[in-house]
C-alpha cells in the first residue's frame, strides 16, 4: 500500500514544486522517490500484504517484482528523457502525469478485484491521452492522442462490459470468489464466457495485438518520442501484466478451452506486424511494428503455462532495449534527412547502444532478447504449440532483417558529420543500459533462485 | 422490479446490449469527432445499466458502488477528450474525422 501512496503521493509533489518554483529539483526528487519506492519492494519481499484487511489489493512477490521492474524502467527513462523536458515549458504538468500514469501500473500489478482492475486501466491510459497529444501546435501529435483516446476508450468500453458479465454469472468482481466460483465446478455459462472474451478484447486493443493493432503506428509515430518510449515500455508491460495475471489465474479455464485460439491470434500478430514492418521507411512505424510483434510473444506466455518471472523478464529486456531504441531516435531527430545513417561519426556510444537495443529486439545472442524469447519459447514447445513456435522462428527470422537493416544504416560511412554531444551523465546511462542487456542474459541463469 | 414484475434480468441485458451495439457501432461509422465521443458516453452508460440490474438480481451492492467510479472515470475521459477535440479544432478548424490523415506508413 505504502508503494501505491507514494507513488500518489509523488505525483502531486511534483505539481507542489511547480508551484513553489522549484522546478530545478524536480528531476532529483523524482529519482529519490523512485528508488524510495525500489527500497520499500525490497523491504516487502516474501510478505503479502492486504491494506485495510481486504482483497482490493494484494501485495505478493509477484505483484512486488513487477512494480519494482516498472519502477526500474520509469527511472531510466526520466534519466534519459532528462534533456528533452529540460526546454519544455510544461515540464512539470508532464512529469506528474507520466507518475499519474505509472499509479496506474502499480494498481495493475497488484489488483485482487475487478474494480481495482478497472481504476487501474483507467488511470494508466488517461494521462497517457493527455501526453500524446502534449505537442500543442504539431498536428501529427494531436491526430495521434485523438486516435488514441478514441479507441482506448472503446478498449475500456468493451473491458468494461466483459467485466458487467462476469459479474452477473459470479455475483462478484473478488478474484479469490471468481477464481472459487470455477474450481467448485458451477458451470461457465454463455455469459461468462461472452464476458471473459470481451474483457480478452480489450487487453487485445491495449497491448496492441492483432487484429486490433491498426491504431499502433499511427499513434507511436505521431506521438513525441519520449511519449512513444513510455507507452510502448511502461503501458504495455502493465497491460500485459494485468492480461497475464486474470489469465493464469481465475480465467485459467478459459484458457484452457481457447488455447488454440490465443495461439492463432499471436500468430496473426507476428506474421502481420513483421511483414509489414519490412516495408517502413520511417524508424518510428518501424519500431511500432516491431512492438506489436512483441506483443505476439507477450500473449502467448498465457498459452504456455508460463511463469511470471519469464513474463516480467520479456518486458524488462524489452523495455530497456525499447528506451534506448526511442531515446536514441529523439537524439537524432532535430538533424535533416535520414538522420541515423551514419550515427557512428556523430557518436559512438548512440550508434552502439541503438545496435545493441536493436539486436536484441531481434533475439540475437549475447543480448538478452534471445533469452527472453528462449524462455517463450521452450514453454510453449513442452505445452504443445509446435506451429506457433514455427510461425516465430520464421517470423524472427524476417524481423533479424529489419533490424540488422537499420542497424547497418547506423555504420555507414557520411562526409563531414557533426557531432552529438551528450552530457555524461546521460552518456553513461546508456552505457550503462547497454551493458544491462548483456548482463541479463547472465542474470537468466539465476533466475530459478527468486 | 417488484413494480414491474414482467421485466426480467433479460429485458435489461437485451436493452444494455443493444445500446452497447448502437455506441460500437456509432464509433465505427460516424465521422464526427463529437458524435464519436457520445457514442463512447453511450456504450459506458449501458454497462452502468447492466451492472445496475445485475446487483439487484444478485442482492449485492457492490455493482451498484461499481457504476460510481464508471461515472467519475467517464466524467475524466470526457474532461480529456472535449480538450484533445478543443486543440484537434483550433489546428484544423473542423471536427471530421477525415481531416485526420497526416499520419501514413
Amino acid at each position: 500500500m505504502k508503494e501505491l501512496l507514494l507513488t500518489a503521493l509523488l505525483g502531486i509533489g511534483i505539481l507542489v514544486l511547480d508551484i513553489l518554483n522549484l522546478k530545478k529539483y524536480v528531476l532529483p526528487f523524482i529519482l529519490l522517490a523512485l528508488a524510495t519506492l525500489v527500497g520499500f519492494i525490497a523491504a516487502d519481499w516474501g510478505t503479502i500484504e492486504t491494506p485495510f484487511g481486504q482483497t482490493m489489493l494484494v501485495y505478493e512477490n509477484g505483484a512486488n517484482l513487477a512494480l519494482g521492474v516498472f519502477a526500474v524502467v520509469l527511472f531510466f527513462w526520466f534519466i534519459l528523457s532528462s534533456s528533452y523536458f529540460k526546454q519544455h515549458e510544461g515540464k512539470t504538468d508532464l512529469y506528474a502525469l507520466v507518475v499519474f500514469s505509472f499509479c496506474g501500473a502499480g494498481l495493475l500489478a497488484s489488483f485482487g478485484n475487478m474494480a481495482m482492475l478497472f481504476l487501474g486501466v483507467e488511470i494508466l491510459s488517461i494521462p497517457v491521452y493527455v501526453l500524446a497529444a502534449s505537442k500543442k501546435h504539431d498536428l501529427a501529435s494531436n491526430e495521434s492522442g485523438f486516435k488514441y483516446f478514441i479507441l482506448g476508450s472503446v478498449a475500456s468500453a468493451i473491458l468494461l462490459f466483459g467485466i458487467t458479465l462476469v459479474y452477473g454469472a459470479t455475483g462478484s468482481f473478488d478474484l479469490a470468489v471468481i477464481s472459487n466460483f470455477i474450481q467448485d465446478g458451477k458451470d461457465a455459462s454463455i455469459i461468462m464466457n461472452v464476458g471473459i472474451t470481451m474483457i480478452l478484447v480489450g487487453f487485445l486493443f491495449k497491448i496492441s495485438a492483432a487484429p486490433f493493432h491498426i491504431w499502433t503506428p499511427d499513434v507511436y509515430q505521431g506521438a513525441p518520442t519520449w511519449i512513444t518510449a513510455f507507452m510502448s515500455t511502461i503501458v504495455k508491460a502493465a497491460a500485459m501484466v494485468a492480461l497475464f495475471k486474470l489469465f493464469t489465474g481465475p480465467f485459467q479455464f478459459y484458457v484452457e478451452a481457447n488455447g488454440y485460439t490465443i495461439g492463432v491470434i499471436a500468430a496473426v500478430t507476428l506474421i502481420a506486424s513483421n511483414t509489414a514492418a519490412l516495408w517502413q521507411t520511417d524508424v518510428k512505424r518501424m519500431l511500432a511494428y516491431s512492438s506489436i510483434s512483441h506483443a505476439g510473444f507477450l500473449l502467448s506466455t498465457i498459452i504456455g503455462n508460463a511463469s511470471l518471472l519469464s513474463l516480467l523478464f520479456y518486458l524488462l529486456t524489452y523495455s530497456i532495449a525499447g528506451i534506448i531504441a526511442f531515446g536514441v531516435i529523439k537524439e537524432t531527430q532535430t538533424l535533416e534527412g535520414n538522420p541515423l545513417k551514419g550515427l557512428y561519426r556523430r557518436n559512438g556510444v548512440l550508434a552502439f547502444a541503438f545496435t545493441a537495443a536493436l539486436l536484441s529486439m531481434a533475439g540475437i545472442p549475447p543480448f538478452s532478447g534471445f533469452i527472453a524469447k528462449y524462455f517463450v519459447i521452450a514453454q510453449l514447445i513442452e505445452a504443445k504449440y509446435f506451429a506457433l513456435v514455427v510461425v516465430m522462428i520464421i517470423t524472427s527470422a524476417i524481423g533479424a532483417f529489419y533490424y540488422l537493416r537499420a542497424s547497418l544504416n547506423v555504420y555507414q560511412h557520411i562526409e563531414n558529420a557533426g557531432r552529438i554531444v551528450l552530457t555524461p551523465l546521460i552518456k553513461w546511462t546508456y552505457i550503462l543500459l547497454t551493458a544491462l542487456l548483456v548482463l541479463l542474459t547472465v542474470a537468466a541463469g539465476y533466475i530459478h533462485l527468486l | 422490479m417488484e413494480i414491474l414484475p414482467n421485466i426480467t434480468i433479460q429485458h435489461y441485458l437485451w436493452l444494455s446490449t443493444t445500446l452497447f451495439a448502437l455506441g460500437v457501432f456509432g464509433v465505427l461509422l460516424r465521422r464526427n469527432a463529437i458524435l464519436m465521443f457520445m457514442c463512447i458516453e453511450l456504450m459506458l452508460n449501458a454497462v452502468n445499466i447492466a451492472l445496475v440490474a445485475f446487483s439487484k438480481v444478485h442482492g449485492d451492492t457492490s455493482g451498484q458502488v461499481f457504476v460510481f467510479f464508471i461515472m467519475v472515470v467517464a466524467a475524466a475521459e470526457v474532461a480529456v477528450g472535449l480538450a484533445i477535440l478543443m486543440m484537434l479544432y483550433r489546428n484544423l478548424r473542423t471536427t471530421d474525422t477525415d481531416a485526420l490523415n497526416n499520419l501514413k506508413g
